[in-house]
């Protein structure tokens, strides 16, 4: 069996799961963001009673966080409410972070926990040796029901990564090239499993941008088979990791498919506007006009992304035609820039910073943009209107193509400077 | 539910969850109030052309990768709540044909769709049990059968009045 399939092999209380088979299986962790009041409604709808895994349960406000709209007040207040009268005590409210980032800090995933969330991005706890997986609010509300829900066993698709990563290159543009070749619907129903040399060396911050963004090719849920870095990782932020269980894929293993890929000539990627597999080398769209520079989300807001951004703009400015967001993917990481100063350097280069949370990515608040504007981004998708207007444009990168893009207000490729 | 009728609205590959509902309209929880921006991230008059309808409802017809990206059940609810009688496309994004089978919105996969052959406004006959579909009457395309435990779930409107109706979920 592969480690995905012993993970839910014991949360469903077998002692074999194969692929395509249907199990119901224990829920570690339920997380429910402030988009999803239909959590709410689908849980009463399905009669009243008590959530019978409070202490399992979470609530992350980060999507419209804090409120923009009258409506989004209400919601947080509704689920105030419900985490109150249901006696949930893991309610990260406002400012907190976005939900991924909150739980792993948390101490509440690790490696072989069943993580459902209500965002898609829930594939990017998959990189510490988790089963994650995105689901809407009726499930997540069968969850709370019953503190289980049904999972069709996936296929597990092997990628490797091998080879030596060029300086100047990141996470970001080895699975923005993947995607490039691989495509967007390449992993509908199935799970990626990251693995090589490449990957061994990466730190967390950047194996977790690879296992959040196995979900723009459809993926079901992402893994990466834990090692030292891991629980070094976990210890670091303090996590109990006893209670975490890791589990080995069988050598004899079959994966429905493996790929290979050696990163040493690779260069920095960007998804051109409309489509998250469109991708190209920075050096073919270099000289593009931006108006806007944004540095978060789940995908490019950890503190390896803004470490690499204050070091490019330190001493710098951000260029006049441009303007430069800055959201840490939570409230900790937004603190451990600030003691390393990256903050302050940012701010003397001109950046704008705001609340820990999804930020502009989805087009709520925070930074949308107007028809015509173009951004480059370090988030994960750029379909059209994904950020404000359908008619603006948004090129997905490295957070070092968008620092060195700032200062010129411009895509800019970083390999001349390096 | 043997026989399912509509008029096609045909769409292309990888149509997200953005375009089928817009970020910025999350904050609603009316189903109602849902429905009105169905698709309106791609089509703007979705909504209208849909509403002028008579006696027939819409039967939406895509590609490859329907409801990629986001989790939103916003997007199922819309196209549900808007009256969309069936989704018929090449591939599904995967939370999207989780959230449809939990709201009772039939979806089909049809790997064999040729799109370019494709009329919108089309009327389209479905043909559950028999796994037949039809444009105009003419062109046809197969599709593997539903399983008698999905079937029951479309028509008993989603995982909630199963449950309610059966006691719990079983496949």
């Amino acid at each position: 069996m592969h480690a995905i399939e012993k993970i839910l092999a014991v949360a469903a209380g077998k002692s074999e799961v194969k692929a395509g088979e249907v199990v119901f299986a224990r829920i570690d962790v339920a997380e429910v963001n402030d988009l999803y009041l239909q959590v709410i409604k689908s849980f009463y709808e399905l009669g009243d009673g008590e959530i019978v895994i409070p202490e399992k349960t979470v609530f992350v406000f980060d999507h419209y966080s804090p409120a923009p709209t009258i409506r989004s007040a209400e919601n947080h207040k509704k689920m105030r409410e419900f985490c109150r009268e249901k006696g949930i005590k893991n309610l990260f409210d406002i400012g907190e972070g976005i939900c991924h980032q909150v739980l792993v800090e948390g101490g509440f995933v690790g490696p072989g926990k069943v993580v459902i969330e209500t965002d898609s991005h829930a594939t990017t706890l998959g990189a510490l040796g988790a089963f994650a997986t995105g689901v809407g609010s009726t499930d997540l509300a069968i969850a709370l029901k019953t503190g289980r829900l049904w999972f069709k066993v996936p296929e597990v698709i092997k990628i490797e990564i091998k080879g030596k990563l060029p300086v100047g290159v990141m996470a970001k543009d080895i699975i923005l090239h993947i995607l490039g070749r691989l495509k967007q619907d390449f992993a509908i129903y199935k799970a990626i499993e990251f693995n090589g040399g490449v990957v061994r060396a990466l730190s967390m911050d950047e194996r977790f941008v690879l296992c959040n963004m196995a979900v723009e090719m459809g993926a079901k849920t992402a893994y990466i088979q834990p090692d030292s870095s891991t629980y070094n990782y976990l210890m670091g932020l303090g996590c109990d990791i006893s209670v975490f269980s890791e589990y080995q894929t069988d050598s004899d293993y079959i994966y429905s498919a493996k790929y290979e890929f050696d990163v040493s000539d690779l260069t920095p990627q960007v998804a051109l506007p409309g489509s998250v597999d469109n991708v190209v080398s920075v050096s073919d769209c270099e000289g593009i006009k931006v108006d806007q520079i944004f540095v978060g989300t789940c995908t490019g807001g950890r503190l390896n992304d803004i470490r690499v951004l204050a070091e490019v703009l330190d001493g710098e400015k951000v260029s006049e035609c441009t303007r430069l967001i800055v959201i840490p993917a939570s409230k900790r990481i937004f603190m451990e820039a600030l003691k390393k100063g990256y903050v302050e350097k940012l701010l003397k280069a001109g950046a704008v910073f705001s609340t820990p949370g999804c930020g502009p990515c989805l087009g709520a608040h925070e930074g949308v943009l107007a028809s015509g504007e173009r951004c480059i981004s370090t988030s994960s998708r750029n379909f059209p209107g994904r950020m404000g207007s359908p008619d603006a444009q948004i090129y997905l990168s490295s957070p070092l193509v968008a620092a060195y893009s700032a200062i010129y207000g411009r895509i800019t490729n970083p390999l001349h400077f390096i | 539910m043997d026989v399912i009728e509509g008029i096609a609205f045909v769409f292309g590959d990888n149509v997200d969850t953005d375009q089928i509902y817009p970020g910025r309209y999350l904050d609603l929880s009316d189903h109602r109030e849902i429905a009105l921006h169905a698709m309106e991230g791609i089509d703007p008059d979705f909504v209208k052309k849909v509403s002028q309808l008579v006696e027939i409802g819409p039967v939406v017809v895509a590609g490859r990768n329907f409801g990629c990206g986001s989790s939103r059940e916003h997007a199922v609810i819309a196209l549900k709540e808007i009256g969309v009688r069936a989704i018929v496309a090449k591939s599904f994004g995967r939370i999207f044909y989780r959230n449809a089978l939990n709201q009772g919105l039939l979806l089909l996969d049809v790997p064999e769709l040729k799109l370019n052959e494709i009329r919108g406004g089309a009327k389209v006959s479905i043909f559950l049990r028999e796994g037949s579909l039809f444009f105009d009457g003419i062109l046809s395309f197969r599709f593997k059968v539903p399983s008698e435990s999905f079937l029951r779930l479309i028509e008993e409107g989603g995982v909630i009045s199963y449950i309610k109706k059966y006691g719990k979920l079983e496949f």
